[in-house]
């Protein structure tokens, strides 16, 4: 039985993001504590940011250091929107994914050219600009303070409101739609070309496939995911400061794409849930926590370096390369 | 008619020339072998050629001159019907046989991102054309059953083959084999030797560089010789072979 599930789990990701992310409905009612949900919420967050970052680093492999952001700017832009014209969260929602997409194109187009180092400084300095001209811009985004009073959804008549419940639902959708559309993204046309632009991007060109566009494409996509992760987290914060957005956060989900598995969607998701949920589980270590936590990763990333779910493809991709073919100038 | 035509060109690596004022021709349908010593140029041209090197000097045009490839990138040289293989294969290791070949495809199919997340009739159609005509691929160059094979796994010969397919899949009307046979049995290098024909029976332009002279000269139509980065000799096999500049340029001089 479990064999014929295997079977067609994978052939249908309809069915993994059924199996996989269903069973986390029943979460909010088989357990009413409040503050688990609100845990769980965040968690939720992490995995649609997660997911996101790993369409550039694990579909593309380019580094994005300054991920949090694109987070940022979703963030903001629903927040500046609602409070400046009342534009509402279904409206902002789209909205903050397409200027984080923006932004997405503005740091990419002069920076992807170059190779992978370059590009993890770039998005690093554009990480640190963005929190320090939301900090700075007193008078449109509020300073350190921050903008506050942003709008709750509401869905087809019931208002959001103090309860995390509803956007637990919110972002476990929203994660759940993500993931069935990346599968797809994946297993596709353009899902091939950028493995082969990773594998050999020399001979990728060489059969046509524009290296460049395709770079951008994933950038793009994945900036306006966390532009769509920004405005689920203002409206549920109604506030939103610079300092929710640090390079921490970045180096955070960076780390949940690398644990769970680069290139695996899964295991970006698992990566989210087990970094997101750690903290709260060892709290009661008080003080060594973080220790703990850091220990942790560590070991991990000694014994089992392509990740939780990182497949044997991963684990070919990091074996360093001993001979680079040379025909051709790389 | 003439294909391609490639007009005085040159191109230096710093102090070293690595082509001088270099002209080719390649018809339509004809098979040309492109030999050579070591370091003649042979592979830096077709990296001139295929748009990986930009040229100092010189043009390269296409169709009879319509199109220029001089200048060009990559991209639009393979879309302008120019394909090649690599000297050392550069396959796509970690993906399979067939997905390899699809890659091939990739100009001439229209359906973008959204197709994919949408999953169109657009999409779905060229999903099938693909797959089923790099089917036809592999089998044409004799890699049936195969296609689920990560690429990296497959025996060298086959590997060879299946970077011929891709080379393929992109529509050209000119192949580019850079040493299709290097490091193959005589048995294997007779099977290669089959498939150019029966490439050039597809109505494609093949140009190979190769070092065996027991393939290559059967094979061609006509033989170019280059030595240090300009043409020595040009002609049928026959007339290659007795040129006393070629066998001063193999043998050195006395």
């Amino acid at each position: 039985m479990f064999g014929a599930l295997r079977y067609h789990l994978g052939k249908s990701p309809l069915l993994q993001v059924a199996v996989y992310l269903g069973p986390f409905v029943l979460f909010p009612i088989l357990d009413r504590n409040a503050y688990h949900v609100d845990v769980l919420t965040n968690v939720a967050i992490y995995v649609i940011l997660a997911m996101g970052l790993n369409v550039v680093i694990g579909f593309a492999g380019l580094l994005n250091l300054g991920y949090a952001a694109f987070f940022a700017i979703g963030a903001y832009t629903y927040a500046l929107l609602n409070l400046h014209t009342g534009c509402p969260f279904w409206a902002g929602l789209p909205a903050a994914g397409t200027v984080a997409m923006l932004f997405g194109f503005l740091i990419a187009v002069p920076s992807i050219r170059v190779r992978g180092d370059y590009l993890a400084i770039t998005t690093l300095g554009f990480g640190e600009i963005v929190r320090i001209l939301f900090n700075n811009l007193d008078t449109w985004t509020g300073g350190p303070n921050g903008l506050l009073g942003i709008d709750r959804p509401t869905f087809f008549g019931y208002r959001f409101s103090v309860s995390p419940v509803p956007y637990f639902y919110l972002a476990l959708v929203l994660a759940a739609v993500i993931a069935y559309l990346l599968f797809r993204l994946s297993d596709s046309k353009i899902g091939r070309a950028l493995v082969a632009i990773r594998e050999d991007e020399l001979a990728a060109k060489c059969m046509g496939v524009p290296a460049l566009r395709i770079k951008l494409y994933a950038f793009g996509l994945s900036s306006f995911i966390a532009g769509l992760a920004g405005a689920v987290f203002a409206s549920k914060q109604t506030i939103v400061t610079p300092d929710s957005f640090d390079f921490v956060l970045s180096v955070l989900i960076l780390a949940m794409v690398v644990l769970g598995g680069m290139g695996n969607i899964w295991g970006s998701a698992l990566g989210a849930l087990v970094l997101g949920t750690l903290p709260e589980i060892l709290r009661g270590f008080a003080g060594y926590r973080m220790l703990i936590f850091g220990l942790l990763m560590i070991l991990m990333m000694i014994f089992r370096p392509q990740g939780m779910l990182g497949g044997a493809l991963i684990r070919r991709e990091l074996r360093p390369r001993h001979r680079e073919p040379r025909d051709g100038p790389a | 008619m003439a294909l391609l035509e490639v007009r005085a060109v040159s191109k230096r690596f710093g102090g070293v020339t690595a082509l001088k004022s270099m002209d080719l021709e390649v018809r339509e349908g004809e098979i040309v072998g492109l030999i050579g010593p070591n370091g003649a140029g042979k592979t830096s041209f077709f990296n001139c050629i295929t748009g990986l090197l930009p040229i100092d000097a010189g043009e390269i045009v296409f169709l009879d001159g319509r199109r220029r490839l001089s200048g060009q990138g990559p991209a639009s040289i393979l879309r302008a019907g120019v394909a090649r293989t690599f000297q050392n294969l550069r396959i796509f290791k970690n993906m399979t046989a067939l997905e390899n070949v699809a890659i091939g495809f990739h100009t001439r199919t229209k359906s973008g991102l959204f197709d994919a997340f949408l999953r169109t009739r657009r999409f779905r159609v060229e999903e099938r054309m693909v797959f089923s005509r790099s089917l036809e691929l592999m089998h044409f160059v004799g890699l049936d059953g195969r296609g689920n094979v990560t690429a990296g796994n497959l025996p060298y010969g086959s590997q060879k083959r299946l970077e011929i397919a891709r080379a393929l899949a992109c529509e050209p009307k000119l192949l580019l084999l850079d040493e299709p046979v290097a490091g193959m049995n005589p048995v294997e290098k007779e099977e290669i030797s089959a498939l150019v024909r029966r490439i050039r029976q597809k109505n494609i332009a093949v140009l190979l560089i190769e070092h065996d002279m027991r393939v290559v000269m059967p094979l061609s139509d006509r033989v170019v010789v280059m030595d240090e980065g300009r043409k020595i000799a040009e002609g049928t096999p026959e007339s290659v072979r007795s040129n006393p500049r070629v066998i001063q340029a193999y043998l050195g001089e006395d």
